[in-house]
């Protein structure tokens, strides 16, 4: 498209068009009633001339009849500038005046026409009058015109300075729709060349701003705020890309080594059986790894439902540490459980089961404060206000204050041996648990150790009692 | 367990010629259908003791297969499986007719020990026995007093039904996940051996300080009650 063609086409010009139009259609309006109501004015004056002149005249008939009439007409005639006479006997003849060429039926009926005329003494000029026809007694008429030369020439005029401001204003109003469209066109080019750069790939561009804080201005700065958005959460995938890649990768490497190893290096049957036992417990963690990122993407995407209906969290609470119990048991932890209060709330008692197993489960691994301290791990469930707040703490080392929103992210898990086991997903799942009964969790200092709380909304007052 | 029919309605070949192999040496008789609507008229004429289908298939789906099943009053145990493992898909599966959910991927011991239980909970038919015993082991259903050889142990509420479980179940190996589900109510995967160690504190009430143990650890996949061999 040629750069005219994409001038005419911007909304700047298309718009000034209009606007053009528009405004001569105006001004035209405007201009022939005005010149309309000037040609009225002047014409009503030259009516009042003549009236006062055969006002005069027929005064003078009356006083001195159609000599002195005469007298008069012939005096005035000579005058310069004067008006139009004319006085015919009963039979229509010329007796006296400064007219000829009149129409025929002009003369025949008294009252005020314009009309074509010629001046005694000139050569066939067109010329155009007012006249008015008086009819006296004793048959003569007397015409008294004034000759509208001067109304045809204001109309001209007025005419010519309609047509010259119209042009006029067509030609500057078309430049400037052209400079305002090129200035808009400039601008809006810039926007999305820079926009055709960033969806090449190039996410840290941002949209130019003029500085003018006009509405392109906004509309490129709300662009921007967008772009920053979507860089953020194209780092988010990265990052969640990579960690996939690398923990999913890990044990893939591992399951794909002990085959090769075993191909390579078993020499009976036994060895092949160990070999394979482990590359099962292998594909087991994969497993397990890929269900626990499904499950957290689903709920992220909020599809995940599960069954919501009203259940008593402390029951949950009291059930998930019951099977855990014997782990703690075994290690050593004391696991207490204290609840109070009505602890009924709506969701998913399956989600809340799983996320706080995931919390006791994590609770447990590091509870153990040091050699010979008894590790604790208190689970407490209590209602305040709109929620119910469930709330795992242990008494282990816990977690600095600067890691503690960082730990929510996948894969993050803050030994950077990986020694202990864990996939790193388990406090993601619990705020995807969180967000999805639009709770909350926290993460607080246990003085000493870590302390995760757990919110739910409480359910309505009016909820059918947990069936459980 | 000795010999079912088990009909496994399944796209994916390679998947169905596993499951028919594993089956066989498991000493069952596997069939298998590839598409939805053949395995309705399949399972339509009866004859099967478990139906494995498949959620997604091509012509039917499984859950309008198995809910055409039920709406014709044909109660062949179904067992889902689906690459969908989340928690709303078991209940959808659930609700539609199945009578357990398994997600892919999983362990043949695991989808062989949800179908032996299955067939044997349809057909039993008759009203549950007040008394289960195996071996000299025998739990009173009413009063939920358990006695090995005449001497009584006592069990708490959750070791209880852990063991009715177990004993509903004798001759069966039953997996972790299953005593997750059909004992505590939840279907997550628990992630250390939480299940482990309930069962080693219960076997330590019912086997110990006697000769021959009734609860086995069957390697790789879970637990069995059984009157021992020896």
């Amino acid at each position: 498209m040629s750069v005219l063609g994409k001038l005419f086409r911007t909304t700047a010009f298309k718009l000034s068009l209009g606007y053009l139009v528009a405004f001569a259609i105006g001004a035209s309006v405007v201009m022939t009633w005005v010149s309309w109501n000037v040609g009225r004015l002047i014409d009503e004056q030259i009516g009042a001339t003549i009236e006062a002149e055969i006002n005069g005249l027929s005064e003078q008939y009356a006083q001195g009849g159609i000599r002195r009439l005469l007298d008069v007409v012939e005096r005035r005639v000579r005058q310069p500038g004067a008006s139009l006479y004319l006085v015919t006997n009963f039979q229509g003849q010329a007796i006296t005046g400064n007219i000829k060429g009149l129409p025929p039926e002009v003369l025949l009926r008294p009252g005020v026409r314009e009309t074509a005329y010629e001046r005694v003494g000139e050569v066939e000029i067109d010329r155009r009058a007012l006249a008015r026809i008086f009819l006296l007694p004793g048959g003569f008429r007397l015409l008294v015109g004034r000759d509208l030369e001067d109304r045809e020439s204001l109309r001209s005029v007025m005419g010519r300075a309609l047509l010259t401001s119209l042009f006029w204003l067509v030609v500057i109003g078309a430049f400037g729709g052209l400079f305002v469209a090129r200035r808009v066109l400039r601008r809006v080019e810039a926007i999305s060349d820079s926009a055709r750069t960033i969806m090449q790939g190039d996410l840290a561009q941002r949209l130019p701003l003029a500085g003018a804080n006009d509405e392109l201005d906004r509309l490129a700065g709300n662009l921007n705020e967008m772009l920053e958005r979507i860089q953020e959460l194209m780092a988010g995938v990265r990052e969640v890309s990579d960690n996939i890649a690398h923990d999913l990768k890990t044990p893939l490497t591992r399951l794909r080594n002990r085959a090769e190893e075993a191909l390579r290096s078993a020499r009976d049957p036994k060895d092949y059986r160990i070999a394979l036992e482990k590359m099962l417990e292998e594909s087991e963690q994969l497993i397990r790894i890929f269900n626990a990122l499904l499950t957290i993407a689903r709920l992220e995407a909020g599809g995940e439902r599960g069954e919501h209906a009203a259940f008593d969290l402390a029951t949950c609470v009291r059930d998930v540490a019951e099977l855990y119990e014997p782990l703690a048991d075994e290690a050593g932890i004391d696991l207490v459980v204290e609840t109070s209060g009505d602890s009924t709330v709506l969701g998913s008692r399956e989600l809340a089961g799983q996320a706080l197993a995931n919390l006791i489960d994590n609770a447990l691994k590091y509870a153990a404060p040091g050699p010979g301290l008894r590790g604790v791990v208190h689970v407490r469930v209590q209602r305040l206000g709109h929620g119910v707040e469930a709330s795992v703490a242990d008494n282990g080392p816990g977690i600095p204050a600067a890691d503690r929103e960082r730990v929510f992210g996948r894969f993050v898990r803050l030994e950077s041996s990986r020694s202990r086991p864990g996939s790193g997903l388990g406090l993601s799942l619990v705020a995807a648990v969180a967000s999805l009964h639009n709770g909350d969790v926290r993460i607080e200092d246990n003085e000493p150790g870590l302390r995760v709380v757990l919110v739910f909304p409480a359910a309505a007052g009016d909820a059918k009692k947990p069936d459980r | 367990m000795s010999g079912m029919r088990i009909l496994i309605i399944e796209d994916d070949q390679e998947a169905a010629n596993y499951l028919t192999k594993a089956f066989r040496e498991a000493g069952h008789l596997a069939e298998w259908v590839g598409d939805g609507l053949e395995g309705y008229a399949r399972a339509s004429d009866g004859g099967y003791d478990v139906l494995v289908v498949d959620r997604m298939l091509p012509k039917m789906d499984g859950l309008s297969l198995i809910g055409g099943l039920r709406q014709q009053n044909i109660e062949t145990p179904a067992l889902i499986v689906s690459a969908l493992g989340q928690v709303d898909d078991r209940v959808k599966g659930l609700r539609a007719g199945g009578d357990d959910y398994l997600a892919k991927p999983y362990a043949f011991s695991e989808l062989l020990a949800r179908v032996e239980v299955l067939a044997r909970r349809k057909g039993g038919g008759a009203a549950p026995p007040t008394t289960l015993r195996v071996g000299d082991l025998e739990l009173d259903r009413l009063s939920h007093k358990l006695t090995r050889n005449g001497k009584e142990i006592t069990l708490q509420p959750r070791e209880y039904r852990l063991l009715e479980y177990l004993m509903q179940n004798a001759g069966k190996v039953v997996t972790r996940t299953m005593l997750l589900e059909n004992v505590w109510d939840y279907h997550f995967d628990p992630q250390t051996n939480v299940i482990d160690v309930h069962v080693s504190r219960l076997r330590s009430k019912i086997d110990k300080g006697f000769d021959a143990p009734v609860l086995h650890t069957v390697r790789g996949t879970g637990y069995m009650i059984r009157v021992s061999a020896r």
